[in-house]
């Protein structure tokens, strides 16, 4: 029997997943530790003081990453700068997203007080007038970061669906955990679930062909094998290889969310807690992308024409598919998270086409790309959380007649692009920045995106694929279209409570919007009027006694995530040299 | 030499035809004894409808025997191996295991503190 050896483990090189990991464990216990009262704060500076360690690991392995990629425990975990360079930008968005989580427009959280009640029940009710908090919150998101951080930093296929499992299944559940339109969210969870596994499936049959094929799960072997090095009796079966390959990189199409894999984008965007949209949108983007970039970057060296020009075939088709389908379908959307959505499904096909070179150009630009993209995205979400139905219910008043006094409810968020009309007037500064994030991914120049946008583009001219490139500024150019539409409806349109001056039911899609989250803390009422057509329930009421009302509450947390995503647009797009050197250094492809 | 992209179909083929021969055979081959519990839509020992009146809670006791059966489940799965060459890993599998079964308490832990375990 031959002697065991331990393996010596890098615990610097693993220290930025390791933190968020551990962070996660200690939050669940914290969770059954802490007193209800106090859990908020503990978790929240539990999850800050994690990702800032993480942020502050990544910033220390920086240096010695460039010299030599480091491999721990025979390349289970790989870190690579251009892995590295991803975990900066999924910890960075991370940061921002939980101070979205945590704020509280309204002196309420975004999430139910329990989720697993209900929706409508007395038990759910009882639960909200305790005043309960899922806290579950914040290790759910320390988990799915950690996976999001291991996912574009492993050689090993088997490591890269457990990747893939860590950063979905909370995901899956914190999509069930909006407090407002539970129905809506239950189902965004379900449909998530249900195709997020189906893909899964995917990517692991094509890790199993892949395995059979090259008799190993290292990236590096499979490479080998392509090239006609490998000693497995199926080397040499190229189109086994290549049906493997697909199946993975459709898997991983799936997380980015690009066309046809997108179906599920825009009712899971709209379905999810609004904090945790912004969150997924920014990080799982940037996580899938630094996989799929990992996954085809090290298997292209080892290809031999044909199967190489097979993959480029699917990466055009599907780039072009995405930016068609995102930006057209986009263009037609009436609600603000589904424009978001569809805006990010865009986004997804503008980073394919930095990619289909397979060269250091398209993955410095893939990595700005993904940065610019998240800081716009999670500001974007950041301000949809607190742009809010106000419910006007006047009390009856024998002696004046109706009408003298009124009872405010705060409801859910505004989400109908027709409620939107004049929040300019309301909230300039939130508007601003809002205009200023739509720009970004319009791509206008002197913000991030341009910069982006541009990397992205000459990439693709580089590697020789100019009709993407041209794709891409059409679409860019019709995307255009319907980002300034959000923007003059805020600024130039007026509100349309100021329409209608007292209180009769305002013309327009603002009524019909506003009942989809008719009464009381929104899912529970319109559930218990029956759910099938709550869009009568307030257009049916006699038209004086209530008003809904879009109104702008004051941001906690948010407001800073709104700042810092603002100026790092500016930044980004004003001054982008120090960040486009940080990403050139950290394409580079370090043996 | 045929085209490489026939053994895939081939593969495809055989898949569709042992997915779509399998529900075929059952529906033609197997016995039909229908009853009231056979027709409901789960057989997991909870009533699917109607829930309790007003929604109300979920018996969720179901699921969190479920799951932590799936922890101890776990542990042991890894125990086993481990106790197979225990004296061959040594220090650092006796040092792997306690770091394991550390973190496979935590989620005990918080089932227990969280009522998981209050049967009423």
């Amino acid at each position: 029997m031959i002697d065991f050896v331990a393996p010596t483990i890098d615990w610097a090189a693993v220290s930025p997943v390791l933190v968020v990991l551990a962070a996660g464990v200690l939050g669940v216990l914290l969770e059954a530790l802490v007193p209800a009262r106090a859990r908020r704060s503990v978790q929240l500076v539990l999850t800050l003081g994690a990702l800032a360690g993480a942020l502050v690991a990544v910033a220390l392995l920086w240096g010695r990453v460039q010299e030599a990629a480091l491999s721990v425990v025979g390349g289970s975990y790989l870190l690579t700068p251009f892995g590295l360079g991803v975990q900066a930008v999924v910890v960075v968005c991370a940061l921002l997203g939980v101070l979205v989580v945590a704020d509280r427009p309204g002196g309420q959280d975004a999430f139910a007080p329990t989720a697993a009640a209900v929706p409508g029940s007395t038990y759910e009710e009882q639960a909200r007038r305790a005043g309960l908090e899922q806290t579950e919150v914040y290790p759910l998101v320390l988990f799915a970061t950690g996976g999001m951080m291991l996912f574009p930093a492993t050689d090993d296929l088997v490591m890269l669906f457990i990747a893939l499992e860590v950063l979905s299944l909370p995901l899956y559940v914190l999509c069930a955990t909006a407090r407002r339109r539970r129905l809506l969210s239950q189902e965004a969870a379900a449909k998530y679930f249900l195709l997020g596994s189906f893909a899964s499936a995917l990517l692991i049959f094509g890790v199993a062909l892949l395995y059979g094929f090259a008799g190993s799960v290292r990236l590096g072997a499979i490479a080998e094998a392509l090239a006609g090095q490998g000693a497995s009796p199926l080397a040499g079966m190229d189109v086994l290889a290549l049906a493997g390959v697909l199946l993975v990189v459709a898997g991983l199409l799936f997380k980015v969310g690009a066309a046809p894999f997108h179906a599920w984008t825009p009712d899971v965007y709209t379905g999810a807690p609004t904090p945790v949209t912004g969150f997924m949108a920014a990080c799982t983007k940037a996580a899938a992308v630094g996989a799929l970039v990992r996954f085809l970057f090290t298997l292209a060296e080892g290809m031999d024409a044909g199967t190489r020009h097979g993959v480029e075939v699917v990466l055009w088709t599907v780039a072009l598919l995405t930016m068609v389908v995102g930006t057209v379908v986009g263009v037609v959307q009436t609600d603000i998270k589904r424009v978001l959505a569809y805006s990010s499904i865009a986004h997804a096909g503008f980073v394919l086409v930095a990619l289909v070179g397979f060269s250091e150009t398209g993955a410095a630009a893939v990595l700005f790309y993904l940065l610019a993209y998240g800081l716009a995205t999670v500001g974007a979400f950041a301000v949809v959380t607190v742009v809010r139905e106000r419910l006007t219910t006047p009390v009856p008043d024998a002696e004046h007649g109706a009408a003298s006094a009124a009872s405010d409810t705060l409801l859910g968020e505004a989400t109908h692009l027709a409620q939107w009309a004049g929040v300019g007037r309301k909230a300039p500064w939130l508007t601003a920045a809002f205009a200023l994030f739509l720009l970004s991914m319009a791509g206008i120049p002197l913000t991030a995106g341009f910069i982006a946008k541009f990397g992205a583009f000459s990439a693709a001219v580089d590697a020789g694929a100019w009709p993407l490139a041209v794709a891409g500024v059409v679409a860019s150019a019709v995307a255009v279209f319907f980002y300034v539409r959000v923007i003059v409806l805020m600024v130039l349109t007026p509100p349309a409570d100021e329409l209608v001056p007292d209180g009769g039911a305002p013309d327009g899609g603002a009524p019909e919007a506003a009942g989809t989250d008719a009464g009381p803390d929104a899912g529970a009422a319109a559930h218990a009027v029956g759910g099938g057509a709550p869009t009568g329930t307030l257009t049916a009421a006699p038209a004086a006694t209530r008003t809904v009302v879009t109104v702008v509450t004051t941001p906690g947390p948010a407001a800073l995530v709104v700042a810092l995503c603002a100026a790092g647009v500016l930044l980004l797009g004003l001054l982008p040299a120090s960040v486009l050197d940080l990403a050139g250094q950290a394409a580079k492809f370090v043996p | 030499m045929t085209n490489p992209y026939v053994p895939v179909l081939v593969l495809m083929a055989v898949a569709a035809v042992l997915a779509l021969g399998g529900v075929a055979a059952s529906a033609v081959i197997g016995p039909k004894r229908y009853n009231r519990a056979k027709l409901e839509a789960y057989e997991c020992g909870i009533q699917p409808t109607p829930q309790a009146t007003g929604g109300g809670r979920l018996p969720v006791k179901y699921y969190l025997v479920a799951m932590t059966f799936i922890v101890f489940d776990i542990e042991v799965v890894f125990l086993y191996p481990w106790a197979v060459s225990f004296a061959w890993l040594a220090g650092f599998g006796l040092v792997a295991m306690l770091v394991f079964l550390a973190l496979i308490t935590v989620p005990f832990v918080y089932e227990w503190r969280r009522g998981g375990f209050d049967w009423v």
